[in-house]
């Protein structure tokens, strides 16, 4: 591991005050750790910011915010998440392990980098780890990686199984910097690679996050599924974050569908939620809706069985939700 | 960097490099050896322990952000010369072999009794549910045994949650 110096910052306006060319925040470093090991992530200073008093889970005006540094395990498990956005704690609690969902912080799994084997791999060409040098993933494994929203520079996803459960909630992201506060709505925090897959966000250097905030749940019924190569401990192939809300005559009255392990990031599916819309709440207005979303994917020679386990995913999570 | 630990209840202040681990600390400055290096990289949980009670992969927290915190190791969970529970049925019910991944599942286990509310393979998400076989191994998920030893680590693990 590269040298570098250690400071835990006072405030989050400490830590925005002390921000400089070459420093990185640090959470719970379940990720950050593992990147500065693998030499992938050379921060010269650490900023620790994972003792700051943003670790509290409070209702506001009938919204729901989760400080940045809420640890994963409170957040699945406080009363409140459980009760009224159960799509979200049941998406935390199918992430990583107990050990790390007790140390990884909300900001930082957001915030976590793609599992690509090539970005993690020093040796080896990647346009995410060093703009300009290629993307082996494109002709190499790419096995597990994206077949919507990517391009000939990237074809990485983004690991969260939260970040797809929160796109689906609308949440908010609260963000301080150098430039002020500002408010970014999910699925807006993370971009799809275009030609500067170096950038996962749309966050500037220096801005740190400070909160995630959860407006009243939308009506309906929800769930949170995913699909992976164990039963537990793993990163999803394909998973869903899904709301429907079917009125009196049977018809959809309102839809939300979120994907995760298919992009670069969370994949709000609108085309498919358009669809939906005034249809009745049946398989078959399931798979049209389904299929015209999945029109848009261009898989890879390795990953083209995702867009069929994406399809059927869909259909059975709808057709569970349905009445 | 100057930093103070208590570990096993002993409290200790170090001069360390900002780039060692808690497990390297353990294991190499404090002689700790039970916590195992599996794999460096949070995916084995050979090198669990407890921090504030809590349990937590070492090989991911830098030593210097441990400041001021607790920590328990395998070393710390015996009261004496008497076995901690779950020590004593890892042994009652011959819950492993080689041993490497042991001290681990302990720390583990023990954190994860403590750990209320559901998991993912939980129905219903409000429920505070009972610590079935299927509950225990969704939650010990985070532990490998190379030697394949999960059946009996499982019942250890169940006798000491009844
Ligand atoms: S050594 Fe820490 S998880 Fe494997
Ligand atoms: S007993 Fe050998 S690794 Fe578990």
């Amino acid at each position: 591991m590269r040298p570098f110096d250690y400071a835990r910052a006072a405030s989050a306006a400490d830590a925005v005050r002390r921000y400089r060319p070459g420093t990185m925040y640090l959470g719970g470093g379940t990720n950050l750790v593992d990147l500065m090991r693998l030499g992938v992530a050379r921060p010269e200073h650490l900023l620790d910011v994972s003792r700051l008093p943003l670790d509290a889970v409070e209702e506001v005006r009938g919204r729901l915010r989760v400080g940045a540094a809420v640890r994963n395990t409170d957040l699945a498990v406080h009363p409140l998440v459980r009760a009224r956005y159960p799509m979200l704690a049941r998406a935390v609690l199918t992430g990583a392990s107990g050990q790390i969902r007790n140390m990884a912080t909300v900001a930082g799994n957001l915030l976590q980098r793609t599992r690509c084997a090539y970005f993690q791999d020093v040796s080896r060409p990647c346009n995410k780890r060093r703009p300009g040098s290629g993307c082996p993933a494109i002709e190499g494994d790419h096995s597990n990686l994206a077949v919507l929203g990517h391009s000939g520079a990237c074809v990485a996803t983004h690991p969260s199984d939260m970040a797809v459960a929160l796109a689906a909630l609308e949440a908010e992201v609260h963000v301080t910097g150098p430039g002020g506060d500002r408010i970014i709505p999910m699925p807006g925090l993370h971009r799809l690679p275009g030609d500067a897959p170096e950038r996962d966000t749309v966050l500037e250097p220096g801005d740190l996050v400070t909160a995630v905030e959860l407006p009243p749940p939308p009506p309906g019924a929800s769930l949170y599924r995913k699909v992976r190569e164990r039963a537990s401990f793993a990163f999803a192939l394909v998973s869903i974050a899904a709301v429907l809300d079917v009125a009196a005559d049977g018809t959809v009255a309102g839809c939300r569908i979120a994907l995760g392990g298919l992009a670069h990031a969370p994949w709000r599916a609108e085309r498919a939620e358009r669809e939906l819309i005034g249809r009745p709440a049946t398989g078959g207005a399931f798979l049209a809706a389904a299929e015209s979303e999945l029109e848009q994917a261009r898989p890879l020679p390795r990953n083209a069985y995702k867009v069929p386990m994406a399809r059927d995913l869909i259909v059975n999570t709808l057709e569970e939700l349905a009445p | 960097m100057d930093i103070r630990l208590t570990v096993n209840g002993r409290p200790h202040t170090l001069d360390v490099d900002p780039r060692m681990s808690l497990l390297d600390l353990l294991r190499e400055r404090l002689g700790l050896i039970g916590s195992k290096k599996g794999c460096d990289h949070g995916q084995c949980g050979a090198c669990t322990v407890l921090v504030e009670g809590r349990r937590a992969n070492s090989c991911l927290a830098l030593a210097v952000a441990m400041d001021g915190l607790s920590v328990t190791t395998v070393e710390g969970l015996a009261d004496g010369e008497h076995l901690h529970p779950l020590q004593a049925a890892f042994i009652e019910h011959d819950a492993f072999q080689c041993g490497y991944c042991t001290p681990g599942q302990l720390c583990s286990a023990a954190g994860m009794l403590g750990e209320p509310g559901p998991s993912a393979v939980t129905e219903n998400l409000l429920d505070d549910p009972e610590l079935t076989p299927h509950e225990i191994r969704e939650r010990m998920s985070g532990n490998l045994c190379r030697c394949g030893a999960y059946v009996n680590i499982v019942s250890a693990i169940s006798e000491v949650a009844r």
